[in-house]
């Protein structure tokens, strides 16, 4: 072996070493500052992981673009959806009086709040863009509640990770990280336009997330889980992987 | 400008000594880099353009603007079918949705494609590949010059030897189109859709004029990019196919050695 292919060897070699253990550490860093999504396993991993990791440090104080009044759009877009069930149709029937939204999972105060209840609540004003992953966008004036708040009142353990959040349709359901939960600009709407939100739009309430694509904003919103893993939720909309949902968890793109 | 008079000697030198030598000593036509890098760039290319396609059925129409939905006025529609009932095509079927893995495979491929890009301009700056073999020479910066070449390939002439081992002034002109402006754009009109990139830099998408007029720059571009690809097999066929693609694979160029 010649001195040089020799040199060439080591230095390879010692890169190879560099590389790995460096990987290692990123890997670990990545883990600790909450950089890797749910779906991080499977073809798809890398890619889902490169997006989540580098957005959550580019966006972790920043705001989605809101616009003026003029920039909402007339008439507002309902899009398609699965037939409402019968627990709906009768709480429709009461005129949501009895709605309720369950907030339970790795919190001091598990509770359940009425829409009156979350309406005494400071009330928060947004016009921002629902952006469809299918192509189609429209803007609206949203009027909720910030989830942190509701988040503050029943008192969230250090441990939390994710908020899962499920429609009154069982198998409709979807979660975010803390950091999204906890943004200022993450609603539970329960108004819009200024009017009551349509059911057509997720009324009586549904949550906003003006920084993800608009299949995160779940509609017809009945129970939040505070939870430090996303195991055990079994299939959804958009489960943490690729395999059992059908759509990337993070949909910031 | 000797330095690169004598990289337009050289090139002949090598090709005629190209007869007699094994192919496995001619020096190669494309660094290794611009090979590998190359060829990463095309595979993303069809996942990109694939999942692409598959995404824009679900809503094959486009606006200009920030907003746009089936309630308003679209700025032209694709007259074909869509993956979702919500879009009137007038077709009496809706196609099959394949957005799950479509987007999980665009943004993947859209991740390996930008760092292999990044690889390659960074690279291609250190080593000169941009001033050597991109940008047009001074001979080569006249309307003559490039009057001359159109004509050639209106006429669909096979190019002489010496361009096996040089890009001709429309080449270079239109790869450095693609490489530095249709890229760059459709990577920033990309950019441009995400809510959450804009959310930290706005500019992305309030310089383009909105988010549906992002998205409709990005269909063009996509369109510009796959006529580029188009022309460029065209022109692989042209110049002969084996020779090309043996320069682009493993190295060597030499076009006398075609027809062996």
């Amino acid at each position: 072996m010649s001195d040089l292919s020799r040199r060439k060897l080591i230095i390879s070699g010692l890169a190879a070493t560099a590389g790995v253990g460096g990987l290692g550490v990123a890997a670990r860093m990545a883990q600790k500052y909450g950089l890797i999504p749910p779906d991080h396993g499977g073809l798809y991993g890398p890619g889902e992981t490169l997006t989540y990791a580098s957005q959550r440090v580019l966006t972790r104080h920043s705001l989605a673009r809101e616009f003026p009044q003029s920039k909402i759009s007339h008439p507002p877009l309902t899009n398609e959806m699965p037939p409402l069930n019968d627990a709906y149709k009768r709480l429709q029937a009461g005129g949501f009086a009895d709605w309720r939204v369950l907030v339970d999972g790795i919190v001091d105060r598990p509770a359940a709040f009425s829409l009156a209840q979350l309406k005494s609540y400071p009330s928060r004003k947004q016009t921002t863009m629902l952006q469809c992953e299918e192509g189609w966008s429209y803007i609206a004036e949203w009027i909720g509640v910030p989830l942190s708040h509701v988040l503050d009142a029943v008192g969230v353990r250090p441990q939390a990770r994710y908020v899962v959040y499920f429609s009154i349709d069982r198998d409709w359901w979807d979660s975010i990280d803390m950091a999204d939960a906890l943004h200022p600009q993450t609603f539970l709407a329960y108004g819009m336009n200024g009017n009551e939100l349509p059911v057509g739009n997720g009324g009586p309430l549904r949550i906003r997330l003006p920084r993800q694509l608009g299949y995160k904003s779940i509609k017809f919103i009945t129970h939040l889980k505070v939870t430090d893993s996303l195991k055990g939720f079994g299939k959804g909309s958009a489960a943490a992987s690729a395999e059992d949902g059908s759509y990337a968890w993070y949909a910031g793109i | 400008m000797a330095s690169l008079e004598s990289v337009r000697v050289a090139p002949g030198a090598s090709v005629s000594s190209a007869s007699a030598v094994p192919a496995t000593t001619v020096t190669s036509r494309h660094s290794a880099l611009v090979r590998v890098t190359h060829w990463i760039t095309t595979l993303c290319f069809f996942a990109l353009l694939v999942s692409g396609i598959e995404i824009l059925i679900s809503h094959p129409r486009f606006y200009w603007g920030e907003t746009g939905n089936v309630l308003t006025t679209p700025l032209f529609k694709l007259p074909i079918p869509a993956s979702r009932n919500l879009v009137p095509t007038g077709y009496g079927y809706v196609l099959p949705d394949q957005n799950g893995w479509s987007r999980y495979l665009h943004f993947q491929a859209a991740w390996v494609v930008i760092l292999t890009g990044l690889l390659y301009i960074i690279s291609g700056f250190f080593t000169g590949h941009f001033q050597k073999n991109l940008l047009p020479s001074e001979t080569d910066r006249s309307w003559r010059a490039f009057s001359t070449v159109i004509a050639k390939h209106l006429r669909f002439a096979r190019p002489s030897q010496a361009e096996a081992w040089s890009y001709n002034v429309l080449q270079r002109l239109t790869y450095l189109f693609v490489i530095f402006v249709l890229f760059p754009l459709v990577i920033w009109t990309g950019l441009a859709m995400s809510p959450a990139f804009v959310s930290a830099v706005p500019a992305t998408v309030n310089l383009l004029g909105g988010q549906q007029s992002a998205r409709t720059i990005h269909f063009f571009v996509s369109v510009l990019l796959v006529l580029f690809l188009l022309v460029h097999v065209v022109m692989i066929f042209v110049a002969g196919f084996r020779s090309r693609m043996r320069a682009m694979i493993t190295g060597p160029a030499g076009s006398d050695m075609e027809r062996t």
